[in-house]
């Protein structure tokens, strides 16, 4: 197995902290007093088996559930600090800018992948429509913000190889593209810290060699946070810098690859308390994905 | 893949499931009926008299619950339960039939009620079915439709003028051959062509199903009645002030209703309709109560009024173009002006497409949840929605009431919602042309027909239903993207 590529190294700025995550859902703990690190120009991934909390995770970071108990902060390296547990959800991106994918797809079916992508940008173009009112009557500031939404547009569609398709559907796309789609669509938000929930599910191997090479784009080139969550260990071990391994709710490791993919908690957790010790945890995970899908 | 999900997500609903969904609507409707369909206060004299009327009441619940129930088994994954929905409301529309046709005798307005209740569950149906995104089914069978849809859209650069042209020269035919009811007639399918349009921004844009829309067509005609009555002002003076009142009535029931979906942000909606209703029923002073308010200013052609007999010191308009005195002068004007308000609704309507807030809207239709992760407000972007399509509706009800020089709360029930809503619903959510084609069909079919008398309504019933059936997404589903990156030379 070829090791990680260097990433800006372990002296790039601590992104974004959680520190004593808590969710509880009634009685159930999703999410229990889980912290840790995510570095900027890091790709941080964030594995476990199924229920084990990550979208959860993912949830409260981006405001759609209001943690039980626990600190979020996101702090840019530019300076300043966002709390993201006390942020309204749509704030969270729009002004901590912490953007998202979904682990079964939310694009804009019935909008064209050029429409998905214009409409990332929604914040940014209202501020030069004028909050519509300039934009209507034609202004020219908005003309040009307008084509500059499009120019960014076209870079991204460009990276993913889809800018033909930029006037069809979005719901007609194939699947893999899709899930390319709706990571291009975050990275229009121009993020910070870009969250991706499981985006190889469902990839061939081509696809997924593919969205590798996208996302270690996006650390070094776009120097931004990235925070993924993954079931298929070859795409962890491959790009991830950093991994933390949930299982039922709670943090049973932390550490580079290496180290995770040697620490028996981890290999336990993915295997029960079997006999097959020696099966390192990537096989065990295929051979679990298999099944489930 | 994703059909599959989807598929596995529906199958996952119990029949339990559907049944607590049902009694949980049901339970809604009833806190609503209450005040609204229960009570009712008759004047007799100097004394008010409390009277109830739970019977209707508790049917019209019954309906709405074995409604709900009907359209959960109708969306299920199992073909048995969508088996039973069908029968269920083939029965349904068998017995309002033989009530219909006489065999049966029972009280008329439950009846209307009934009808427009089942008209209107199976446009939510339709309307439903319409934003479930990604199954193969629903591609298949709207793909007739859509074709359609997109011929139309083609045709679009030749048919719009077209239809504005016609529009334009109408009245000189119409004065031609004298015939002033096909004068009212185009006066009546504009009207109705620009509240279509006005809800289209809400239902078809934003994805909101608004039952009560007529409300705002209330508070617009209002307007324009009170501060003409009472404040002397004309038309053209009032219609922003009834524009800006019906936008803030908009943003009023905006608030509350934010966090509903689909069927219950629909019999909230409805809910609201009525008061508004109610409120204007009961308000004496201001709106005249059940007697409504008369003698309300009819337009003038800058200051110069329609009249025979002009009041002293004013000159008529026929005095001034030195013509003979003809009632059709006004009905014509009143025709130019609807059709000004219409093309103004229209312009707007597809220029706000174009801008942030109008893709804005149609992505919250989509999915608001991937909204609110790309740090779109969905609170603003949704009352924006309703503010603009009420200010639209109050431009129209300010229009009405200049029209009619009389108006009161009868004429702003729940039939004029449901009409509105079903012209949106059937030319195909969010299609401008297809609201121009429904309204002729609904509104200038039932004028054309009137012979048919009473079988009119339930034929128009029955091709409502049919659309829904053949093409869920309405007669002309298709839509152009706001935003192109290739010049359109293929067509897809
Ligand atoms: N809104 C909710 N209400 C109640 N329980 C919830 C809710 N969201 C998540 N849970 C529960 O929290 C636990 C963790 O779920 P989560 O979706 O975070 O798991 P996951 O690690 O993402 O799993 P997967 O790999 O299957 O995606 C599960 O037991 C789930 O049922
Ligand atoms: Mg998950």
């Amino acid at each position: 197995m070829a090791d990680p590529p260097p990433a800006a190294g372990a002296s790039s700025p601590t992104l974004l902290t959680v520190e004593h995550l808590t969710m509880r859902f009634g009685g159930l703990v999703a999410i229990d007093d889980v912290s840790f690190e995510a570095r900027n120009q890091h790709i941080t991934a964030i594995i476990g088996p199924n229920g084990a909390g990550k979208t959860t995770v993912f949830n409260c970071l981006t405001g759609f559930y209001k943690p039980t108990v626990g600190r979020l902060t996101l702090r840019p390296p530019a300076g300043g600090e966002f709390l993201l547990e006390q942020m309204e959800g749509f704030r969270i991106g729009q002004h901590a800018r912490v953007a998202r994918t979904f682990q079964n797809i939310r694009l804009f079916p019935k909008m064209s992948v050029l429409e998905n992508l214009v409409v990332a940008q929604h914040n940014k173009l209202m501020r030069a429509s004028g909050f519509t009112v300039t934009g209507l009557v034609g202004a020219r500031g908005y003309r040009d913000a307008e084509r500059r939404a499009v120019e960014l547009a076209r870079y991204w569609l460009d990276r993913i190889g889809l800018t033909d398709r930029a006037d069809d559907n979005a719901g007609n796309l194939p699947y893999g593209a899709q899930r390319r789609l709706e990571i291009i669509r975050a990275m229009c938000t121009e993020p910070r810290l870009l969250c991706l929930d499981e985006p190889a599910a469902g990839l061939n191997p081509r696809e997924s060699a593919e969205l590798n090479e996208l996302l270690l784009f996006i650390r070094d080139e776009q120097k931004i946070g990235v925070l993924l969550i993954e079931h298929d260990m070859s795409v962890v071990m491959k790009i991830s810098d950093h991994v933390v391994v949930l299982d039922y709710g709670r943090k049973i490791s932390d550490g580079t690859p290496a180290e995770v993919r040697n620490d028996p908690a981890v290999i336990r957790a993915y295997l029960g308390e079997a006999e097959t010790d020696e099966l390192p945890p990537e096989v065990a995970a295929d051979l679990a994905e298999e099944g489930r899908i | 893949m994703v059909a599959a999900v989807e598929g596995a997500r529906k199958a996952t609903r119990t029949v339990p499931a559907m049944a607590k969904d049902a009694v949980i609507f049901a339970a809604v409707s009833l806190a609503l009926a209450i005040p609204l369909v229960g009570f009712y206060i008759t004047d007799q004299g100097s004394t008010n008299t409390l009277h109830t009327r739970f019977g209707p009441m508790f049917y019209g619940v019954g309906v709405l619950f074995l409604g709900k129930l009907a359209l959960s088994f109708a969306e299920s994954s199992e073909a048995i339960a969508r088996r039973i929905a069908l029968i269920g409301s083939a029965l349904a529309v068998l017995w309002f039939v033989i009530a219909v046709t006489g065999v049966v005798q029972d009280d008329n307005q439950v009846l209307g009620w009934f009808t427009w209740i089942v008209v209107v569950a199976v446009a939510v149906r339709g309307w439903v079915e319409s934003r479930r995104s990604g199954a193969a089914a629903r591609a298949i069978a709207t793909a007739e439709g859509t074709s359609l849809g997109a011929a139309v859209a083609r045709l679009g650069r030749f048919l719009g003028p077209l239809f504005i042209g016609i529009a334009l020269v109408a009245p000189f035919y119409a004065a031609a051959i004298d015939d002033k009811r096909l004068v009212d007639l185009g006066v009546l399918i504009f009207t109705y062509i620009m509240l279509g349009w006005g809800l289209n921004v809400v239902v078809g844009l934003a994805g909101l199903l608004d039952l009560g829309y007529v409300a705002f067509y209330a508070v617009g005609a209002y307007t324009y009645a009170v501060f003409s009555v009472k404040l002397g002002l004309n038309f053209w003076e009032t219609l922003p002030v009834a524009g800006a009142l019906a936008a803030s009535f908009g943003i009023l029931l905006g608030f509350p209703v934010l966090r509903l979906r689909g069927d219950y942000l629909a019999i909230v909606t409805l809910g609201f309709g009525e008061i508004i209703r109610i409120i204007l029923l009961n308000w004496a002073e201001l709106a005249g109560g059940a007697q409504g308010i008369g003698g309300i200013e009819r337009p003038s052609f800058f200051g110069m009024p329609f009249t025979a007999s002009p009041p002293e010191g004013t000159t008529s308009f026929n005095e001034f173009f030195n013509i003979e005195f003809s009632p059709m002068h006004r009905q014509i004007y009143l025709y130019y002006i609807i059709l000004l308000l219409a093309l103004l609704t229209n312009w707007f309507t597809l220029r706000i497409r174009k801008l942030p807030i109008g893709r804005a809207w149609e992505a919250l239709r989509e999915d608001e949840i991937a909204c609110r992760a790309l740090g779109i407000n969905p609170t603003n972007t949704k009352l924006t929605a309703f503010a603009i399509g009420a200010m639209f509706g109050g431009f129209a009800g300010s229009f009405f009431a200049t029209r009619q020089g009389f108006i009161s709360p009868e004429s702003f029930n729940f039939l004029e919602s449901a009409i509105i809503l079903a012209i949106v619903v059937l030319g195909g959510m969010g299609s401008q042309i297809g609201v121009v084609i429904a309204t002729i069909v609904l509104i200038g079919g039932p004028e054309w027909f009137r012979d048919l008398a009473a079988y009119r309504m339930l034929a128009f019933g029955g091709l409502m239903v049919l659309i829904m059936i053949w093409r869920p997404e309405g007669l002309l589903a298709h839509r152009e993207p706001t935003i192109r990156m290739h010049s359109q030379k293929r067509s897809a």
